[in-house]
């Protein structure tokens, strides 16, 4: 598997996501700087967390504007995976690769801790090494992880088992503490109609090694190996 | 070379630019130099000087960048080691950890920014020490900020710690550097002058180490990263004096940060570096350009001319006075080698960062800054730096102190709610400067990078070097009430306390950096203090053995009501050989032994205790045993590399009774219980037994209380079985000569985890005197 690992200017996860698919997965992983126009054979697009451009306007806006993203487009449209992480996912969804939007989060406060997830559906390139239902220990980090969409939207992804994560207690239930961000519906990650566009908050590179936390990111890996195949 | 013409001309005079003011006494008092120092410039120039020259001799010569009432004192601390790559007088110290790799590492205040612009203040702050560490050439790994705030009742400080806590986390978090441990401490003696201290670690291969010495004539000189603004003009100055009421109207010298463009000169400076292409880089941190440029001509022993016309501005008409003392952020000197500039312009390129020429190391023995064919400003050979007035001021004990220190804590009754001592248990939990602090850190990203292993809340943190077996544990440590007691125990207490941390997470100690916050060094009994704390700082130093390998001063900590409490903070450094060391705090596993190292003894003065339930600060503070702590640190690392400890924590604010509680409740999500007794110790005052800071002390939770025990003998460390690791279920309960201690786990945790969410829940106010109290 060829993981090309967009670097924005202020991306800060590159690197983290770099040593998951390399040191975890023993899987090719390169960086691909924002200004290329081609993504060098990559079989996985992931667009990694970090501030791009400081995220000083909306978090995402400046960068979809970024000369590589013709060519993450043209991955996503041809069913290739893309996995947007947190700056990623606010990215993505600006570039209208996902439906919806992320605002501040409810507290006004940045956040980072170790979060409960339940995985929604293994239905995807993502998941399938997962168990549905599955309650896993994945950190969050951000500042501006709120997703909100229209109900609509809300009611299509529902329907179209395209809610990826969402937030829940160490017990996979939920209550007022559950939801670190205030995200509708506690969608923590979603997919894009064709299943092949994962956006999430939470950070699964981050939990690839239980020494620093968590391991129950690496399924996520796995399973775009077993997709994509070595 | 013919891009600088005026480089090479001889020199001509030195006249003062149209426009510029004369120089008067009031004008030489407003730049914050006495008459002898001016008499002393007089003398140097042989002439007097021009507004610019001015300047530039107030930027260097002001406490901040000259240390002229420290070097003295500072001299006393030992800075050697095998281990010891680069001592102090550089960006960061730097020491070996093994298999080529380096540390380099930092810790500076940005106390007085934060004062009147407590989000700027700090967020500049980490960006100050995340350029001194890569500028040696290291990656940024770690930050750490040691903070000191007044009360947290008062609605001013509330504003202060939230500004400085958002404004470290979101410059840190931007940038992408882990915030991985610190302290935050709440004492009325740091009203209306909080302490910001920051620290920063970074990893680099020894032969990358990078010094800021400006070396080759002919070498062009550049300013890279952000355009020089009007902004932050004599903000080392400004450091460098007391707060006041006026110094609201400061507020305008305090700089404004931009992580993202950090971000962007980090990448590109380690580019630059590895490059090949420079011979020197730093910071133009306080007093910018012109100490910068300066120190990189002194360490070299060599010329400069600078050319303020060709550095880039942010708006026209700036003059080489302000270009010379901004302190605009984000900005990098580099001396280039000759020939490699425009490679030094691609890499910036890249980055969508600028660089220009903007001078060039010179054989005249000169420092030299000339605006286009004027010159502007000249001194003769590196003095400007060498030169620098070096005070000896008178130090005194003050009388106060000294009556408060000869208090006997005893003397003072009981509160009738003591009579539980579970009340006083939780009194101290939920003091701020005890109760959890995941307030603050859950604001501050731990884990980018992926390295922490324990995060903000342990011992100490630690960091995985990656690609190896070893890891770095890391801590600031201070306490300001024993300084103000007795600072030369206060000095000794803050290393030990620090390297009981680190050890306790496996490492062994290996060096420090210094933050010396203190008052104002001309009143004898701050420079008192100062002498005797930093004296106290290098025995603790020599006896452990990690020296000082940089750090920082801060005078001038005082408010109207007068100084702060001393407070030298340490950043220690530890190495941790194996990962299968590391070790945390929390105890583990029900039926486990639970064993002290070290011994208990009657030490209530300066504690935790007597300042949150009695209201009062006295007493003499503990005891520090030099020879003691070396061994126990000793003990603690051979029991735990022979993997019998299951779990270490020092005992330190609070005493023995708020570290157990801190062991059942470290894991918020797997909370343990405790049953001890502690009879052994019937004979000393109760509240001496559980409350009493007594140093040198650990609870262990051991599978193997023998071996642990035996291997403490051998050092010579006190040792004793004093309980067991129970389920949560069963309490926390601590017995002592018939009387118990006995509260619900969830009550413990109540009052740690929600004393500092609780008070910031009330408002906070920019104005001392607003209401919302």
């Amino acid at each position: 598997m060829r993981v090309g690992i967009v670097t924005f200017p202020g991306s800060n996860c590159d690197y983290d996501a770099y040593h998951a698919v390399v040191d975890q997965l023993g899987e090719r992983a390169f960086y691909v700087w924002h200004k290329e126009r081609d993504l060098q054979g990559a079989d996985v697009v992931v667009l990694p967390g970090g501030f791009s451009y400081g995220d000083y306007l909306r978090c995402g806006a400046i960068a979809r504007f970024s000369p590589v993203m013709d060519a993450v487009a043209a991955h996503a449209r041809a069913g290739a995976p893309v996995l947007a992480i947190c700056n990623g996912f606010q990215i993505a969804c600006e570039a209208g690769l996902l439906p919806g939007a992320l605002l501040r989060n409810a507290s006004l406060r940045y956040v980072c801790e170790q979060r409960h997830l339940r995985i929604e559906t293994t239905d995807s390139p993502f998941t399938s090494r997962y168990a549905a239902g599955q309650v896993v220990r994945i950190p969050i980090a951000h500042g501006e992880g709120r997703y909100v969409a229209d109900d609509d939207t809300l009611d299509r992804l529902e329907g179209e088992g395209l809610v990826a994560f969402r937030y829940v207690g160490a017990e996979g239930g939920s209550d007022e503490r559950s939801n670190p961000n205030g995200s509708l519906r506690d969608i923590a990650g979603i997919l894009n109609g064709g299943r092949n566009v994962l956006g999430m908050m939470p950070h699964p590179e981050r939990a690839v090694e239980p020494l620093v936390g968590s391991g129950d990111g690496l399924a996520l890996f796995e399973s775009l190996l077993a997709r994509v195949g070595a | 070379m013919s891009e600088l013409p005026t480089a090479t001309r001889p020199a001509s005079v030195v006249l003062p630019r149209p426009g510029d003011p004369p120089i008067t006494a009031a004008l030489v008092a407003e730049h914050g130099l006495t008459e002898a120092e001016y008499d002393r410039l007089v003398a140097m120039l042989g002439r007097e000087p021009t507004f610019t020259e001015l300047g530039v001799v107030s930027a260097l010569w002001n406490e901040h960048c000259s240390y002229k009432h420290s070097r003295p004192v500072l001299r006393t601390l030992p800075v050697d080691a095998p281990w010891v790559l680069q001592g102090p007088g550089e960006n960061a110290g730097v020491i070996a950890v093994g298999d080529g790799l380096a540390v380099a590492f930092k810790i500076e205040s940005h106390n007085h920014p934060s004062a009147v612009e407590p989000y700027q203040g700090a967020a500049t702050g980490v960006g100050g020490i995340l350029r001194d560490v890569f500028t040696m050439g290291a990656r940024p790994i770690a930050l750490l900020d040691s903070l000191r705030f007044g009360d947290l009742d008062s609605p001013r400080v509330r504003y202060l710690f939230a500004g400085v806590v958002k404004g470290i986390g979101d410059y840190g978090n931007c940038v992408g550097i882990p915030t991985v441990a610190g302290e935050v401490v709440f004492d009325p003696a740091y009203e209306g002058n909080p302490l910001v201290n920051a620290m920063c670690v970074g990893l680099l291969r020894e032969e990358e180490l990078m010094r800021a010495v400006a070396q080759g004539v002919g070498n062009p000189i550049l300013a890279v990263g952000a355009r020089t603004g009007r902004d932050g003009i004599h903000g080392a100055s400004f450091a460098s004096e007391e707060l006041s009421e006026a110094s609201e109207a400061k507020r305008p010298r305090v700089q404004v940060g931009d992580p993202f463009t950090e971000k962007l000169l980090l990448e590109a400076s380690l580019e630059l570096i590895h490059s090949g292409h420079i011979v020197a880089i730093q910071d133009m941190g306080a007093a910018g350009l012109t100490s910068s440029s300066a120190e990189m001509a002194a360490r070299g022993d060599v010329g400069v001319v600078i050319d303020t016309a060709r550095v880039p501005v942010r708006e026209a008409g700036m003059t080489p006075y302000e270009i010379l003392l901004s302190e605009s952020q984000e900005r990098m000197l580099v001396v280039a080698k000759q020939g490699h500039e425009d490679a030094v312009r691609a890499i910036l390129e890249k980055w969508d960062l600028s660089a220009a020429v903007v001078g060039e190391v010179i054989a005249e023995p000169v420092y030299r800054i000339v605006e286009g064919d004027r010159l502007v400003a000249e001194f003769p050979g590196s003095r400007l730096v060498t030169d620098c007035p070096v005070y000896h001021p008178e130090a005194r004990e003050g009388e106060e102190v000294q009556r408060l220190r000869a208090v006997d804590p005893h003397a003072t009754a009981e509160r009738p709610e003591e009579g539980d001592p579970a009340w006083t248990v939780l009194t101290l939990l939920s003091s701020p400067t005890i109760a959890s602090k995941a307030w603050v850190y859950r604001q501050y990203d731990t884990m980018v990078r992926t390295n922490t292993v324990i995060g903000p809340g342990g011992d100490a943190a630690v960091v995985r070097l990656r690609g190896t077996d070893r890891a770095l544990a890391l801590k600031t440590d201070c306490n300001g009430r024993y300084c103000y007691l007795e600072p030369r125990v206060g000095g000794m207490q803050a290393v030990a306390e620090a390297a009981r941390n680190v050890a306790c997470t496996g490492a062994r100690p290996m060096a420090i950096t210094n933050n010396l916050n203190f008052g104002n060094p001309k009143k004898p009994e701050v420079f008192w203090q100062f002498r005797e704390a930093v004296g106290g700082m290098g025995d603790a130093c020599r006896a452990l053995r990690t020296p000082v390998t940089g750090g920082n001063v801060s005078f001038y900590n005082e408010n109207p009501r007068g100084a702060i409490h001393p407070t030298p903070v340490v950043g220690m450094v530890g190495l941790i050989e194996a990962l299968d060391h590391v070790t945390r705090s929390g105890f583990r596993t029900p039926g486990d032994a639970i064993v002290l190292l070290g011994e208990n003894t009657d030490e209530l003065g300066g504690s935790e205790y007597l300042a949150r339930v009695h209201g009062l600060v006295a007493g003499r503070p503990p005891r520090v045993d030099l020879d003691g702590e070396r061994r126990l640190v000793e003990a603690l690392l051979e029991a735990i590399r022979a993997g019998h400890v299951a779990s270490a924590h020092d005992v330190s604010d609070g005493g023995l009774a708020v570290a157990l509680a801190e062991c059942v409740m470290a894991d918020a999500e797997r909370p343990m219980g405790c049953d001890v007794e502690l009879d052994a110790w019937a004979s000393l005052p109760r509240r001496a037994l559980l409350f009493g800071e007594a140093q040198g002390r650990i609870v262990v939770s051991t599978g193997a209380p023998g071996d642990v025990i035996a291997v403490a003998a051998r050092h010579g460390v006190p040792a004793r079985e004093i309980g067991r690791v129970a389920h949560a279920s069963h309490g926390f309960v601590v017995r002592v000569a018939g009387a118990e201690v006995a509260v619900p786990v969830a009550r413990l945790a109540e009052a740690y985890h929600q004393a500092i969410p609780r008070a910031m829940e009330r408002p906070a106010a920019a104005s001392p005197g607003a209401a919302g109290g």
